[in-house]
């Protein structure tokens, strides 16, 4: 058997997996999109209706909501996440660092859904955050946390904080020290080392991790059905409506293309200093 | 557990680029050859070729007479000590070392006596059950080398063996690659750029150059009367004069001496620094010191000659006496080489 | 500086452990409402969750899809690794963007995808579903881990134990598997940690039996509960074991 084969038919099974449940897949989603559903009767062909309904209220607003929630929960989740990535791989002793990091990444493991509930427990009516404003006599009445749109980015900003802490502690450690130092010796302030040294170089993994959030902000389901209610819909609580009692695939498909269009152009916008090979 | 080799030759191309131009080399059975050169120059790729790492575009390889020009590294009787080591880092020193023996079907007991045998070849014989990672970078690649041997190739290939080394530990351990090689007899062949390992354990050297062989020889030869320019700078450092060829001697503008040109016209007179101001029997003129340095052996100093005040030459001076201001610059002529100028351009 | 820095390291912290220190924390309530104040110690939610048929089937349905979805996952993704690392293969570039690919798309786009296709095929959803969706989504992160590891140190190893004698085979089972025994087990083990937690793709592929976030999604309309609660947290501190696991495995490798 030549090399090349033998190559070939190494990567073979992983490929055929790919294709056959990822790539075949899309293309079937990308047809559905441009049927047309007549009552309960699939219509095959090339129908823009589906994209058209973007121009209904209801999908433009889901569309606009998703794309505010995200943009919001990116921009509060780098600041919040930037100091917390600086103090450990900073401040922290050396020896602790993996712990604390550990520690800070810990809620990251659970499910989706486990972790909008605990929200929940923070935020209902009856919730932690409420019990503590009452006792402290704060307010009289529980205030409505939950189902608003506050809840959904409260929710969104407690996981990709801690995604976001770890891909910039990865490119703050990279760092070799010495440039601080030489900037530092420079005469640099602490200020300017971070503003012309630091920040520029840990740019890239920023921008990845701000990618990162981005793609599965925009693209999750869970958490605005469970912290946000019904209130404002998010886009992909809209496909799933579409996909429940109506059973409307076709729209659902068109919608899900925009969903990706709308990440495709989030990395024509990050692409430069994107580094997701190194993720 | 020993046998000749026999480059015929070969040629081999990356892509477009042709990195060794039909090179032929014989090596007698049990000799120790080490391929020199800068980095790019083919020795490595020589060697790859010799262990079946990869094959060439045209030419042949024997080895103990035995066309292996085809045959995978597997079924050639050579081994090759990497320049990583690549030792398995699951494994311990021990199983390393008995793995080839373990390919050829040697049962457990006799292949870990002999994987202890030759540890202890090495020095090694009490660190058989640690593994790589515990042991120290000189003792490393005396595992890897143990490994090599334990199999008992009839050629064994040394690809920058000693290249992670640190200097001293480097040139101890070229006294002891010198050594093991006595005492087992097995070819080795041993690609290095580093000429003063080289000619520490070499039988014969083979100065490479971009694809081709530019000398081969013992490093006495090749370094007292090298056949190329570029071998005689690659050996050591080196004075250039110009010169030109008058009669059946060479003019140079610190004299004419009684040597044989390479031909007509334009030359280059190449003096080592230890050849000058020893009293040989040519006189050169006065010089002028220009800065003198004690390296212990010797004072390595900078003169301007009199006679040709833009030269600088670089000479040896015995270490007993601190240099004078002015001395005496004289040569034997046995100890200068000249070539046409022409191969300065080459 | 010093001190406001430990100050927001403390704040952070508080945020990120919030939420699960009370869905653990009031897991353990003796009382109806997982909130405070906190009546007492008590374990009857937990026994609660074990004695529960419908939630003890979801937890094995998820061991065995994120179980089997890995294993395939890190199979698939060696040998693709293995392939491509090791054999110069025209257009390799396009073939890692193709197994790369799935990673950058929202799982709700990969299981409506693999829903429309099943439901095109006519094959009834099942954990077999969810659990190809599964590997979809981790087959990018075993290839990505394991192509990263197969590196210089790797490929010289495999070199020498070529040029002492080994067949491919034996090249294979000495060298390559052994030496990537962490990142295998890494690959594994994380792989294996996003199936169990996964919820989308599950909630999409399966109908009767179900893995376990669908089946406390299920349970979610009745509201808070110290029942979820303890389900909840079951569902995270497995999550945590792996992670711990991992991290120690990580460690110790660093040591050696």
């Amino acid at each position: 058997m030549s090399d090349r084969a033998r190559g070939w038919g190494l990567v073979a099974p992983a490929l055929l997996w790919t294709t056959a449940f990822f790539v075949v897949p899309f293309a079937v989603m990308a047809a559905m999109s441009l049927a047309r559903l007549d009552g309960r009767e699939l219509i095959w062909g090339v129908h823009w209706d589906n994209y058209a309904q973007l121009a209904q209220p209801h999908i433009a607003r889901a569309v606009v909501v998703s794309l505010e929630i995200t943009l919001t929960v990116t921009v509060i989740s780098v600041l919040l996440a930037y100091p917390l990535a600086a103090i450990i791989a900073f401040r922290v002793p050396e020896r602790w660092q993996r712990l604390a990091l550990l520690l800070a990444l810990l809620p990251f493991w659970t499910s989706y859904v486990v972790r909008s509930y605990s929200w929940l427990l923070v935020l209902s009516r009856q919730g932690i955050v409420n019990q503590a404003l009452l006792g402290l006599g704060i307010v009289q009445e529980p205030v409505t946390l939950a189902n608003t749109r506050l809840a959904t980015v409260t929710g969104f900003v407690h996981f990709f904080t801690m995604l976001l802490t770890l891909t910039i502690y990865a490119s703050l450690r990279q760092l070799p020290p010495n440039y601080a130092r030489a900037a530092a010796d420079l005469g640099a302030s602490r200020l300017r080392t971070f503003v012309h040294v630091i920040l520029p170089l840990t740019l890239p993994g920023i921008v990845t991790g701000a990618f990162l959030t981005f793609v599965l902000c925009i693209g999750d389901y869970v958490t605005p059905q469970i912290l946000g209610g019904n209130n404002e819909l998010t886009l992909p609580q809209v496909i799933m409506v579409q996909l429940g009692r109506r059973a409307d695939f076709p729209l659902a498909s068109a919608l899900a293309l925009v969903l990706m269009g709308l990440v495709a152009l989030a990395y024509l916008l990050s692409s430069r200093w994107l580094r997701i090979d190194r993720v | 557990m020993t046998a000749s080799v026999t480059i015929e030759r070969v040629v081999h191309r990356y892509g477009p680029q042709t990195v060794l131009h039909g090179v032929s080399l014989e090596i007698g059975a049990g000799e120790y050859v080490v391929l020199l050169g800068p980095s790019g120059c083919g020795k490595t790729t020589l060697l790859s070729i010799l262990g079946g790492f990869a094959s060439p575009a045209e030419g042949r390889v024997l080895i103990g007479g035995r066309d292996v020009t085809r045959l995978p590294p597997a079924r050639r009787p050579t081994t090759t000590v990497f320049q990583d080591y690549a030792l398995f880092p699951h494994m311990t020193l021990r199983d390393n070392v008995a793995f080839g023996l373990r390919m050829a079907g040697m049962g457990r007991a006799e292949r870990h006596a002999r994987a202890d045998r030759q540890l202890a070849l090495v020095g090694l014989e009490h660190a058989g059950a640690k593994r790589p990672h515990e042991v120290s970078g000189g003792q490393r690649q005396r595992v890897a080398l143990a490994r090599a041997l334990a199999v008992e190739p009839d050629v064994l290939l040394l690809d920058e063996p000693l290249g992670a080394l640190d200097l001293k530990l480097r040139r101890a351990m070229q006294d002891e690659l010198k050594a093991i090689q006595r005492r087992v007899g097995t070819t080795f062949v041993h690609v290095t750029h580093d000429q003063e390992e080289a000619m520490a354990i070499a039988d014969r050297i083979v100065v490479m150059r971009a694809g081709r062989i530019e000398d081969e020889g013992t490093p006495d030869r090749i370094y007292r009367r090298p056949r190329t320019l570029f071998a005689a700078g690659f050996m050591g450092e080196m004075n250039r004069v110009p010169a030109r060829a008058a009669g059946g001697a060479v003019q140079t503008p610190l004299g004419t001496l009684p040597v044989a040109p390479p031909g007509e016209g334009e030359a280059v007179l190449c003096l080592r620094p230890e050849a000058l101001g020893r009293g040989g029997p040519c006189d050169l003129g006065e010089a002028r010191l220009d800065g003198a340095a004690f390296l212990g052996t010797h004072w390595r100093v900078h003169l301007v000659p009199e006679r040709a005040p833009d030269l600088r030459l670089v000479a040896q001076l015995p270490p007993h006496a601190a240099p004078g201001e002015r001395l005496r610059l004289s040569v034997d002529p046995a100890e200068v080489t000249v070539f046409p100028a022409a191969a300065e351009a080459a | 500086m010093r001190a406001l820095s430990w100050l927001y390291l403390a704040l952070l912290y508080a945020f990120i452990l919030l939420p699960v220190g009370a869905l653990v924390l009031f897991s353990f309530q003796d009382g109806r409402l997982p909130v405070p104040p906190f009546q007492g110690f008590s374990l009857r939610w937990y026994a609660d969750v074990l004695g529960d048929r419908r939630l003890m089937a979801a937890l094995g349905h998820s061991v065995a899809v994120a179980a089997g979805s890995s294993l395939v996952a890190c199979a698939l993704g060696f040998l693709a690794a293995y392939g491509l690392a090791r054999h110069a293969l025209p257009g390799s570039a396009l073939i890692r963007a193709v197994l790369i690919a799935p990673i950058a798309v929202s799982t709700l786009i990969v299981g409506l995808g693999l829903l429309l296709l099943v439901n095109r095929l006519g094959l009834p959803l099942s954990l077999w579903t969810a659990g190809i969706g599964h590997v979809v989504i981790n087959l990018p992160l075993c290839f990505a881990i394991l192509y990263a590891a197969m590196g210089d140190q790797q490929r010289s190893a495999e070199r020498a134990a070529r040029d002492l004698g080994a067949s491919e085979a034996q090249v294979i089972g000495l060298v390559t598997l052994p030496m990537l025994a962490a990142p295998l087990a890494a690959a594994f083990f994380l792989s294996a940690t996003l199936s169990w937690d996964e919820f989308i793709i599950a909630f999409l592929l399966t109908r009767f039996e179900v893995t376990l976030p669908v089946e406390i999604w299920s349970l979610l309309r009745s509201g808070l509960s110290p029942r979820l609660n303890a389900a909840g947290s079951l569902v995270f501190l497995v999550s945590v074991a792996v992670v711990v696991l991992l991290e120690i495995l990580v460690l110790a490798r660093r040591r050696r």
